[in-house]
């Protein structure tokens, strides 16, 4: 009896994804940050179910006098368990989701691009430096760039960039985010903002809360029992949710500032859109709401990349259920024309990864990294700071 | 649709590929999933322009309907967002159900319209949705010149 393994597609797709449950969960390489998020926000939720929120609610009921109030008494801690279980649920879904990545172009395809670019940039003479490989496109009115991606062979979609962190092309990059250990693009954006949004909520709300049981303990003289530990506590929460408060504000202000532009962190720290000889943003609509309601209530885009669709071990090519199949890869397979596809070496501000030994030195990373770590508000302080700062990675 | 299915795979074992075509993606009207209607010139011989032509409109408006901001997309998403985005874990969302529309149209384009001539469409999904590729096939008994019919595969498909 053999027993056949079976592949699925997650296991051999190009880029530094990791992949979990059998290709469910899609991640970058590095998780630890990912882990630390976790950590403090479930350590910092579970210290606050621990103390005060339960000596505050036994303190509110010895003083209820109206029936009505003990409904306002309950609602506190069923608020502060849905709005953590909501915050925990985002953090994941953004973690764990496809942020939108663009599959590379299978060779056919590269060569047919090649083809074109070719066949558009003319006769090259020799020791001439070919054109910058770019495609003009208008879109409303303006002419969008749009540029090749040397790693994927494909002439990126408008508010595409490719995330050298993760080796691959994202549709609507955002960033990179270390704090939930991915990618922000297309179908994880509006996780992420729910999430920094209810983050801020659980925090301000945690923070308010020792605030208020520290004063209230003062006016009443409430002996503590647990005095050993009630100054550790408040403490430690007051401060992780100061710090956290700061940032993760900020943050989700900023990007409630580029969802009403309808921008993203990339195009904002490129200044694509910004300044008085650059193109006005084309895919903004000019209207705050409309703005929001297709970042947040658009439709949920599917994920091209079929993670968990099996690959027959006899090829090396997918080959998916339906009629359109790949198998036609089996008849003529150019070998991969490598020296086609890299030959022309443009030396313009997209170095194609081929020619560079390290892929940290690349140009593309140009467009995610270095730029992410700035932190995009003004107001934000610098990335030190012990607690939660999500923005240092933005 | 098994035979039909099966005839697709005969198809594509009995001629052999002869070339690819690539319609690209028309980004004129934002980033919304729409691709380009120009004909391509390899198929001049093989389809008539009007056929192909529907093809394409029928997906734009397929795509167009998915990626529709409208009361059902609002509606879907604050559900969603409701409930902690959950209740995708249960159900299939709109553009899910269009995809799959969409998929068993491109099936039937391929067995009625397509196979018949030789060509094969390939569901934009599994590129990535950035292009729509034809294969163009060339049978197996004829000379390998790429505008030579293709009358015996057109039995095997029907």
């Amino acid at each position: 009896m053999i027993t056949r393994k079976v592949t699925r597609k997650w296991e051999k797709l190009p880029g530094k994804n990791t992949f979990c449950c059998d290709g469910r969960v899609m991640m970058a390489r590095q998780k630890g940050v990912f882990y630390l998020t976790l950590f403090l926000i479930v350590g910092t939720c579970s210290l606050f179910f621990i103390y005060p929120l339960p000596f505050v609610l036994v303190d509110l009921f010895s003083t209820i006098k109206k029936k009505k109030n003990v409904l306002f008494v309950f609602s506190i801690p069923v608020f502060a368990v849905l709005l953590f279980v909501f915050v925990v649920a985002m953090l994941l879904r953004t973690s764990f989701s496809d942020p939108g990545v663009l599959p590379r172009a299978l060779p056919e395809e590269a060569n047919f691009i090649e083809m074109e670019i070719e066949a558009a940039n003319g006769n090259v003479m020799a020791g001439q430096r070919p054109p910058p490989r770019i495609k003009n496109v208008q879109i409303n009115n303006q002419i969008v760039k749009l540029k090749y991606c040397y790693t994927c062979k494909i002439f990126r979609p408008p508010r595409a960039s490719h995330c050298s962190i993760c080796d691959n092309c994202v549709d609507r990059f955002d960033h990179h985010c270390p704090w939930v250990g991915n990618c922000v693009g297309k179908r994880n954006y509006r996780y992420f903002y729910l999430f920094t949004l209810s983050l801020s909520l659980l925090t301000i709300y945690i923070f308010a809360f020792n605030i208020v049981h520290v004063v209230l303990r003062e006016y009443r003289n409430i002996f503590e029992h647990v005095v050993s530990l009630t100054p550790h506590c408040t403490v430690l929460e007051v401060l992780v949710c100061f710090f956290t408060l700061w940032s993760v504000v900020g943050l989700t202000g900023f990007h409630t500032y580029l969802i009403s532009l309808n921008q993203t962190t990339n195009e904002d720290i490129k200044g694509s859109w910004s300044g008085k000889n650059r193109v006005q943003n084309p895919y903004s609509h000019k209207n705050f709401i409309k703005n929001c309601c297709e970042v947040l209530c658009g439709p949920t885009y599917p994920s091209v990349l079929d993670r968990r669709g099996v690959m027959l071990e006899d090829s090396t090519r997918p080959t998916p259920s339906d009629a359109s199949a790949a198998s036609t890869y089996k008849s003529t397979n150019p070998v991969s024309q490598t020296t086609k596809s890299s030959a022309p070496l443009i030396p313009n501000e997209h170095t194609p990864e081929e020619a560079k030994p390290s892929i940290g030195a690349g140009t593309q990373k140009s467009t995610s990294s270095p730029k992410e770590e700035k932190p995009p508000s003004p107001t934000s302080p610098n990335a030190v700071a012990p607690a939660v700062i999500k923005e240092s990675a933005h | 649709m098994a035979t039909e299915f099966h005839n697709l795979q005969e198809l594509r074992h009995s001629a052999s590929l002869a070339t690819k075509v690539f319609i690209q993606r028309d980004y004129r009207d934002s980033t919304i999933c729409k691709f380009q209607t120009k004909f391509p010139a390899e198929l001049d011989s093989r389809i008539e322009r009007s056929l192909f032509e529907e093809t394409l409109k029928t997906l734009n408006c397929y795509y167009a309907e998915a990626e529709k901001i409208g009361g059902q997309s609002y509606l879907e998403g604050c559900l969603a967002c409701a409930t902690a985005y959950i209740i995708f874990l249960c159900m299939e969302t709109r553009y899910e159900k269009i995809l799959k529309k969409i998929s068993m149209y491109i099936q039937e384009q391929n067995e009625k319209i397509y196979a018949p001539r030789g060509l094969l469409l390939t569901d934009p999904i599994e590129r990535g949705m950035r292009v729509i590729e034809i294969s163009i096939f060339e049978d197996s008994g004829s000379t390998s010149s790429s505008s030579s019919g293709s009358s015996p595969s057109s039995s095997t498909a029907q």
